[in-house]
C-alpha cells in the first residue's frame, strides 16, 4: 500500500487555488528517504508543506505528492549560552514561542502570524516587522539538513555547500526537504513590549515616520487606508514598538479565541462595508495616543486570536497583493498602487505598508529588498481583480520592483523572471522530483 | 540517572507511539525523569532529545520487543531500578490495529492483534501492578480504546483485545482500591496517530494526540478507573452499548 492517500485537505490560506494531493504525513526524519523514493502515484512531483500559510500555489502541488511535515516537530538541541535551536523542521512557530519566550529567548524575525512551520518560515525567507533591524529568518539560520530525490541528505551551512544554503533559504521548497533546521534565538528580558500608534495623513507622512523611528524602534509597520478617496487616501497608522527591558517571561495563552465558523457570503464584502470597516478603525486607533505596554503575541500576532479568519472574504476566497519597491521609486510606486486600488473599488481591509532596511537577504530568491512593501488583501471576484493586480504589476515592474511568492496565486512568468533575476542560478539547485503549482506556472 | 533524584518518575511502555509521545511532553514539561522502552532505539533517541530540551530532569532509552519478553517481571524491577526503584507513573501504550478482514481468516495477524493489544498489554500491566503493590505508590496507565466497548464488524478482534485489557485493568484498581497505588484504563476515541494513517479524519470525533494526552495525564493523578479521552466518548459510548442488537445489526458504523 501507498503511503500517499488522496486528500483534499491541502488548501492554500487565500483558497482560490485547490485541488487534490497525495499526501503522506511522517512522523520520522528517518521515513522520509524512503517516502521520496515512493513512485507512486506514478512519479509524480513532490513538495513539502508546512502549516498551509502561504495564500496561493506556492504551497501547494496539486495532482501531485505532498509530504505533510508538521507532525515532525521535535526539539533536538537548545544551548541557552548562544540561543542556538535545533529542531525538526515541522516545528511551529506557536510551539517554538512557547518553548523560548520563558527561557528568556524569541525568534529573531517572525512573521504576522504563529501558524507556520519553521521550514514554512525558511522556505520563504520571510521578513517581520523588524526587517529594517535584523533582516530575514534566513540570516540567523546556521545549518540545514536537507534531504533529495536521490537519497543524500546534506547538511548546508553559511560554509558548507553554500550554493545549496542560499538555494534553500527562500527556495519556496523546490531544493528537497528541510528536516532539520537550527536558527540562533535572541535573548529578550520581557514578554511584554512597548508599543505606540501614530495617526499619519498620508504617504509621506508616513516615510517621515519611518526613519524617524528606525533607531529607536525595533518593530515598525502601518495599516493604510486604501479605500477613501481623494484627501483621505493614504492616511494610516503607524505602529512602532520595541521589546520591554523588564516584565513577565510568560508567552500568554496560545491558540484561538474565537473562530470564523462560516464562510461570510459574498455580500457581506462590498466597497461600503470595506469603506465602514476603514473609517472605523481609522477612528478608533487615531484616539488612542501615547505609548502603552502589551504582550508581544497580541502585537506580533493580531489575527491569531480568530482562527480561520480567512473564511471571513467567503468561499470564492481572496488574493493578497504583495509587492516590494525600491527607495527611489517607492514614494511615487506606493502612491500608484493606492490610487490602483481605491480607483477599481477594491479596497481591502487590512493595507499593509512597511519599509525595508539595507541589510541582503540571504537566499537566491528572497522577496525582501531595500525599499517599501506593500501588502493589500483583496476578495476573489475574478476577472476584475485579476486585471485590477494586472495593471499594479505594471506600477512595480516599472518602479523596479517585485512580488512575494508566498502570498501569490497568479503573477506571470515574465513578471517573476523580472523581479528575481537569479532565477537560472535558483533552477539550477531544484530536485528534480519537486515541484509546486507556482512553479511550474512561472517556470511555463 | 543521578541528576534530580527528587524528581517525580515514569516509565513508559511503548513511548514510540505517538499519544505516549505527546503524553511525555507534558511529563518533561514538569521537569520529571522519564524512561522509554520501545523497539525502535533511534525513534526513542528522537524523543528523548525533545524531552530532554523540553525540560525533562533526565529521560533514558531502552530498546525492548514489549511482545516478545518471557521473562516480563525481572525485567519490569530491572527497568524499575533504572529509575532509582521510584516509580511514579507506568503508561502502558504499546498497541496494533491490524487488519480485520485479515485476521477473520489468517492465524497469524489474529494472534498478532490479540498479542499486541491484550495478552502483551495484560501481563505488562500484572509486573506494574506487583511492582506498584509492592513499592506502596504510583499510578498506572493503560491505554484502551472505545473499540472494546461494543464489538462491530469493523475492528472486532482489536475490539476484544481492548475489552480484555479494559477489563483486566478494572480489576487491578479494584485491588488497589485498599488505598496505595492506583490504575485506571483509558478508553480513547478514534486519534490521528499512525496507527489510523490510512483514514478519512474529517469529522468531529477525530481527536489530536495533544488532546488525548491532556485528558491522559489528569487521569493518571486522578482517582476513576475509567476515562474516555476525549471526555465526550463516555456518552456516546453509553448510546451505543444501548441501541438494541437488530437496530445495530442494521448500522454501518
Ligand atoms: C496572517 C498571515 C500573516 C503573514 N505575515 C507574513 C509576514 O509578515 N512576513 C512574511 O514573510 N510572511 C508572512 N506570511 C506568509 C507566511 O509566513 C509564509 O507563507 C510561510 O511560508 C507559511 O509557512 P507554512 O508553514 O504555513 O508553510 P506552507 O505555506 O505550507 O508552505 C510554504 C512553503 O514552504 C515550503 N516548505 C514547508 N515546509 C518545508 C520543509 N520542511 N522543507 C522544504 N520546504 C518546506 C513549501 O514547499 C512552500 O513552498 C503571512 C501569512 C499569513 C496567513
Ligand atoms: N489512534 C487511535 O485512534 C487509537 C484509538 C484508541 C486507542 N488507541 C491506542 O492507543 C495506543 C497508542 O497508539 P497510537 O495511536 O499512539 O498509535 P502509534 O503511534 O502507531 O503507536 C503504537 C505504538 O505501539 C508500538 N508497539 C507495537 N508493538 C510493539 C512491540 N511489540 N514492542 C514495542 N512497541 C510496540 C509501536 O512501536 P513501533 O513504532 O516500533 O511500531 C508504536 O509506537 C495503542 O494502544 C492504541 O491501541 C489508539
Amino acid at each position: 500500500m501507498s503511503a500517499f492517500q488522496k486528500t483534499e485537505a491541502i488548501r492554500s490560506w487565500g483558497r482560490v487555488q485547490n485541488g487534490p494531493h497525495w499526501a503522506a504525513a511522517p512522523h520520522w526524519r528517518d521515513e522520509i528517504p524512503a517516502l521520496l523514493g515512493e513512485q507512486a502515484p506514478a512519479r509524480a512531483a513532490v513538495l513539502a508543506t508546512g502549516l498551509g500559510r502561504s495564500y496561493g500555489d506556492s504551497g501547494l502541488n496539486v495532482g501531485g505528492r505532498a509530504l505533510a511535515m508538521t507532525r515532525l516537530n521535535r526539539l533536538i538541541a537548545f544551548d541557552p549560552a548562544t540561543g542556538l535551536l535545533r529542531s525538526e523542521a515541522g516545528l511551529s512557530l506557536a510551539d517554538l514561542i512557547a518553548f523560548c519566550v520563558p527561557r528568556g529567548f524569541y525568534p529573531p524575525v517572525v512573521p504576522g502570524t504563529s501558524y507556520v512551520t519553521l521550514g514554512g518560515m525558511v522556505a520563504n525567507d520571510v521578513h517581520g516587522k523588524n526587517h529594517h533591524a535584523a533582516g530575514t529568518i534566513g540570516r540567523w539560520v546556521t545549518a540545514i539538513d536537507l534531504a533529495r530525490s536521490d537519497g543524500s541528505q546534506l547538511r548546508l551551512t553559511p560554509t558548507q555547500h553554500a550554493d545549496l544554503f542560499s538555494a534553500t533559504i527562500g527556495g519556496l521548497g523546490l531544493t528537497g526537504v528541510m528536516t532539520e533546521i537550527e536558527i540562533r534565538l535572541r535573548p529578550i528580558q520581557s514578554a511584554n513590549m512597548e508599543v505606540e500608534d501614530i495617526p499619519f495623513a498620508n504617504v509621506e507622512a508616513f516615510f517621515d515616520l519611518a526613519r524617524e523611528s528606525e533607531g529607536s524602534w525595533e518593530y515598525t509597520v502601518a495599516w493604510i487606508d486604501c479605500v477613501s478617496a481623494g484627501r483621505k487616501l493614504g492616511r494610516g497608522i503607524f505602529t512602532r514598538a520595541r521589546h520591554a527591558a523588564d516584565g513577565p517571561l510568560e508567552a500568554g495563552p496560545a491558540g484561538a479565541r474565537l473562530s470564523m465558523p462560516i464562510d461570510l457570503p459574498r455580500w457581506a464584502f462590498n466597497s461600503a462595508s470595506i469603506g465602514l470597516f476603514n473609517e472605523v478603525y481609522w477612528r478608533r486607533k487615531a484616539q488612542r495616543r501615547g505609548t502603552r505596554r502589551q504582550k508581544l503575541t497580541k502585537i506580533l500576532f493580531p489575527l491569531d486570536s480568530i482562527s480561520r479568519w480567512n473564511r471571513m472574504y467567503g468561499s470564492g476566497g481572496m488574493y493578497q497583493y504583495q509587492c516590494v519597491v525600491p527607495p527611489d521609486s517607492a514614494s511615487d510606486a506606493v502612491r500608484a498602487l493606492l490610487a490602483q486600488a481605491s480607483a477599481a473599488g477594491e479596497g481591502s481591509f487590512l493595507a499593509v505598508l512597511k519599509t525595508f532596511g539595507g541589510v541582503a537577504s540571504p537566499g537566491l530568491l528572497s522577496f525582501p529588498m531595500e525599499g517599501a512593501t506593500l501588502a493589500l488583501d483583496f476578495p476573489n471576484r475574478g476577472e476584475r481583480t485579476l486585471a485590477l493586480m494586472e495593471r499594479m504589476d505594471r506600477v512595480v515592474a516599472e518602479a523596479g520592483g517585485r512580488l512575494y511568492p508566498a502570498k501569490d496565486g497568479r503573477m506571470s512568468s515574465a513578471m517573476f523572471k523580472s523581479g528575481y533575476p537569479n532565477w537560472r542560478r535558483f533552477a539550477a539547485h531544484v530536485d528534480p522530483a519537486f515541484s509546486s503549482g507556482f512553479w511550474r506556472r512561472v517556470m511555463a | 540517572m543521578t541528576s534530580n533524584v527528587t524528581a517525580r518518575t515514569a516509565l513508559i511502555l511503548g513511548a514510540t507511539s505517538a499519544i505516549a509521545e505527546a503524553v511525555a511532553r507534558l511529563f518533561a514539561a514538569e521537569g520529571m525523569r522519564l524512561l522509554l522502552v520501545g523497539r525502535n532505539a533511534g525513534r526513542l533517541q528522537a524523543i528523548a532529545s525533545d524531552l530532554t530540551v523540553r525540560g525533562a530532569a533526565a529521560v533514558e532509552t531502552e530498546a525492548q520487543d514489549l511482545m516478545t519478553q518471557a521473562e516480563i517481571h525481572p525485567l519490569f524491577d530491572r527497568l524499575a531500578a533504572k529509575l532509582g526503584g521510584r516509580v511514579d507513573y507506568v503508561l502502558i501504550c504499546h498497541g496494533y490495529l491490524g487488519d480485520q478482514a485479515l485476521a477473520a481468516r489468517d492465524q497469524a495477524e489474529a494472534d498478532r492483534i490479540l498479542a499486541a493489544n491484550f495478552s502483551s498489554a495484560a501481563l505488562w500491566t500484572l509486573a506494574a501492578a506487583g511492582h506498584l503493590r509492592r513499592q506502596g505508590y504510583g499510578s498506572l496507565v493503560v491505554l484502551g480504546s472505545v473499540a472494546g466497548d461494543r464489538g462491530r464488524r469493523a475492528n472486532f478482534v482489536y475490539g476484544a483485545a481492548k475489552a480484555g485489557i479494559a477489563t483486566l485493568c478494572e480489576g487491578v484498581a479494584h485491588d488497589f482500591a485498599a488505598g496505595g497505588p492506583k490504575a485506571v484504563v483509558i478508553k480513547i476515541g478514534p486519534t490521528d496517530t499512525p496507527m489510523t494513517a490510512g483514514f478519512d479524519k474529517r469529522g468531529p470525533l477525530w481527536s489530536k494526540p495533544e488532546q488525548v494526552a491532556a485528558v491522559i495525564r489528569r487521569a493518571a493523578d486522578g482517582s476513576r478507573p475509567v476515562v474516555y479521552a476525549p471526555g465526550f466518548w463516555r456518552w456516546i459510548m453509553m448510546v451505543i452499548r444501548a441501541i438494541p442488537a437488530p437496530i445495530f445489526n442494521k448500522m454501518s458504523i
